[in-house]
């Protein structure tokens, strides 16, 4: 818009744009910019947001002060006597869970739904078959929480009625409590992330991929290149902004994340994440100034990519 | 057929298995709910689901060890009748079963020179024989777990078997009045419904004013208000919820819908209104000046011209909002919570605190996504559409 004016004739009133906007501006103001202000504040309190942070510390413990309820919610989950307690504990803290979260499930949606992008353009039932991938993204993340916790059902007794433990036991294998065993069960929270946010991937990398030219690929083709190298050195380097404005848009979804978590484990058995804790710590220990801490943290990892977008918003109005 | 050709086909079978495995993955948990939600509740715990076609458990071991006299259906015998339910009441468990074979008849051994079955082998046949005679019958397909979820009947059999018995719970009035019964998912399915209507309405039509204001109309600070806009977009709900809801506790709006919908609303606004605005911008330029050189004022061209041709992007967003806020859980469990249930909220219940059998998560699962998913496929195409124009929304 920076370069893009609007018709003169339609410069009438100065007043006029602020009607147009006033609804908008005023509902934004108030549930998303007073709020934010408003949390960062209550960061700095006690439990009930009425004194300084600095009141909350207790004798003979560490104290920040006024950041004592980041002190809590930055340290409170680690066990700091020796490194390799330390080591062990972040692995299973929401920190590390998120840390997890992030790599696997960015790099299995984007990988998944790049591969299935490729490889559906080629069959003829390409539609359904997108059509099928996509379709959790239509299902609540809780709808999809039962799904796979029946799937990851583990029976005590002989029969297993999950799919996954009744897979396993048929091929002799012995019945895994997937929900319950530490990193294995954050594993397998990840894998329905995957599940459902391939299709989201999936849909904006295949439209990418059709929009390049197929001259392009003919010409490779005739020139010998086989496909897999077409791939790699035509594709990909043609659609790379794509794949970085998916990578990206999956890192906030992940950050964000919250349903899957809660339904599934609840953060027990070490899947705790960010936004579960921040959860937690607001309406099940009603402690307003740690709940607030925590979702500062979180914002504060998310400020990057409110940059990247901010850019991508600007570059793409140049090119307008 | 070539050898090209064969080649061809060939090349293409890994990209088939690929494929074809993907959509399993993403079909069979799927299906499986499905199943599971429509089988008894004894049956959902005591096999899998994909076991459905298979004979009843025992079915095997009676064909091995009784059918030769006793016949497939139990009736060969007339003096040992199995499909008579007096005389197989007589052996419950494999216990009496184990004693009866073990007597003689008429001096000879009860299964001749055939060994007896073990004692799992003989539960199995007496469990498969109380459904041969029609002691315990279990059909293989029934909706009563719809029906014990929609009215949130949480007893040890069903809501008909309770309501015929008049053993049914204080909170069931086995009428129509339980299909609001705030623990059924009838009533948050009429929650849910509330919730979305208004909260998916309102931002839309708020985003098509501040996006035409945005494409078309020319003010002060117009460019720094839209690139914050496109920076709120990602700002994590979670980031709000505190001070609003002590905000709420203090107006009195913790529990009302007014509080989700102007929340919904709220959120669902910087990407609303960056969809609009793109969507409007687009618009060629002769449309609005001719329109004002026949001299309308901005509301007509608004009114007029521009929400007609926005219709394409009003849907898309339409269903963007309409499945974000009804998959939503946590404005829902932090704002309305117990008091007015939403289906997620119901679901997310029964999971974590009440422990409730799969026969009803599964019902309820399925009940919460039908709307969603018809939604999903009757109207793919405009979801798609505004995903790609958007791609950023949380």
């Amino acid at each position: 818009m920076a370069g893009r004016s609007v018709p003169n004739i339609m410069r009438q009133g100065k007043l006029a744009p602020w009607l147009y906007l006033m609804p908008a501006l005023l509902i934004m103001s108030f549930f998303i910019v007073y709020p934010m202000i408003n949390t960062v504040s209550l960061s700095f309190k006690n439990r009930d947001g009425t004194a300084s942070a600095a009141t909350t510390c207790v004798e003979g413990n560490p104290c920040w002060g006024v950041f004592e309820n980041y002190r809590i919610a930055l340290t409170a989950e680690f066990d700091t006597r020796t490194f390799s307690s330390f080591w062990r504990t972040f692995w299973v803290s929401s920190y590390g869970n998120t840390i997890k979260w992030i790599f696997l499930m960015v790099s299995g949606t984007v990988g998944l739904g790049l591969m299935f992008a490729v490889l559906a353009d080629r069959v003829k039932y390409e539609a359904l078959a997108k059509a099928i991938i996509f379709m959790p993204m239509a299902v609540s993340f809780v709808g999809a929480g039962i799904i796979w916790k029946f799937v990851y059902d583990y029976g005590t007794q002989q029969v297993q009625i999950g799919l996954l433990n009744a897979i396993i036991t048929s091929l002799g294998g012995q019945p895994t409590a997937f929900l319950t065993i530490p990193q294995l069960n954050t594993v397998a929270l990840i894998v329905v992330g995957v599940w459902i946010w391939t299709g989201f991937c999936m849909t904006i990398l295949s439209a990418a991929l059709k929009s390049v030219p197929d001259e392009i690929l003919e010409a490779a083709r005739v020139d010998g290149a086989t496909e897999w190298t077409i791939f790699w050195r035509i594709m990909v380097p043609i659609i790379l902004p794509t794949i970085t404005v998916v990578v990206t848009t999956m890192v906030i979804n992940v950050l964000k994340l919250f349903d899957i978590v809660y339904v599934m484990t609840g953060g027990n058995f070490g899947t705790n994440v960010i936004a579960n804790r921040m959860y937690t710590e607001m309406y099940t220990n009603f402690n307003v100034g740690r709940g607030t801490a925590v979702a500062v943290v979180l914002v504060i990892a998310i400020i990057p990519f409110i940059y990247f977008n901010i850019r991508r918003f600007l570059a793409q109005e140049e090119m307008r | 057929m070539s050898r090209d050709r064969i080649n061809k086909i060939l090349n293409r079978i890994p990209t088939h298995a690929i494929i074809i495995f993907m959509i399993l993955v993403w079909v069979v948990p799927t299906f499986g709910l499905l199943v599971t939600s429509l089988r008894p509740s004894q049956a959902i715990n005591t096999s899998g689901w994909w076991t459905i076609l298979s004979p009843p458990r025992g079915s095997a071991e009676y064909t091995e060890y009784c059918a030769a006299c006793h016949g497939s259906g139990g009736d060969a015998l007339p003096s040992a009748n199995l499909s008579d339910p007096q005389l197989v009441g007589q052996f419950p468990r494999s216990l009496q079963l184990l004693a009866a074979l073990r007597r003689d008849i008429d001096g000879q051994p009860h299964m001749g020179d055939v060994p007896l079955p073990e004692v799992q082998a003989a539960a199995d046949i007496a469990g498969y024989l109380k459904q041969l005679s029609g002691i315990e019958s279990q059909p293989r397909f029934t909706f009563s777990n719809y029906i014990d979820a929609l009215v949130g009947y949480r007893g040890t059999t069903t809501y008909q078997q309770d309501c015929a018995a008049g053993t049914a719970p204080l909170d069931i009035k086995c009428d129509a009045s339980d299909l609001l019964n705030p623990r059924g998912m009838g009533r948050a399915f009429v929650n849910s419904l509330i919730v979305t209507i208004p909260a998916t309405i309102l931002p839309i039509m708020f985003a098509a004013f501040a996006g035409y204001a945005f494409a078309w109309l020319d003010f002060k600070g117009r460019f720094l208000l839209f690139a914050i806009l496109v920076g709120l977009q990602v700002v994590p709900l979670q980031m709000t919820l505190v001070p609003i809801s002590r905000l709420y506790a203090q107006l009195g709006l913790n529990g009302t819908f007014l509080g989700v919908w102007l929340f919904h609303t709220g959120f669902g606004m910087p990407y609303a209104i960056y969809l609009m605005r793109n969507f409007l911008g687009s618009l060629p330029r002769d449309l609005f000046e001719s329109a004002y050189l026949d001299g309308a004022s901005h509301w007509t061209a608004f009114y007029k011209l521009v929400l007609p041709l926005a219709m394409p992007a009003i849907a898309s967003l339409g269903i963007f909002q309409f499945l974000w806020v009804w998959n939503d859980l946590l404005v829902a469990l932090v704002f309305l919570g117990g008091t007015t249930p939403v289906m997620t909220y119901q679901i997310s219940n029964m999971v974590t605190s009440l422990g409730a059998g799969w026969h009803l998560l599964t019902a309820s699962a399925f009940l919460s996504m039908l709307l969603p998913m018809i939604v999903f496929f009757g109207l793919q195409r405009y979801f798609v559409r505004g995903m790609l124009a958007g791609a950023v929304k949380g």
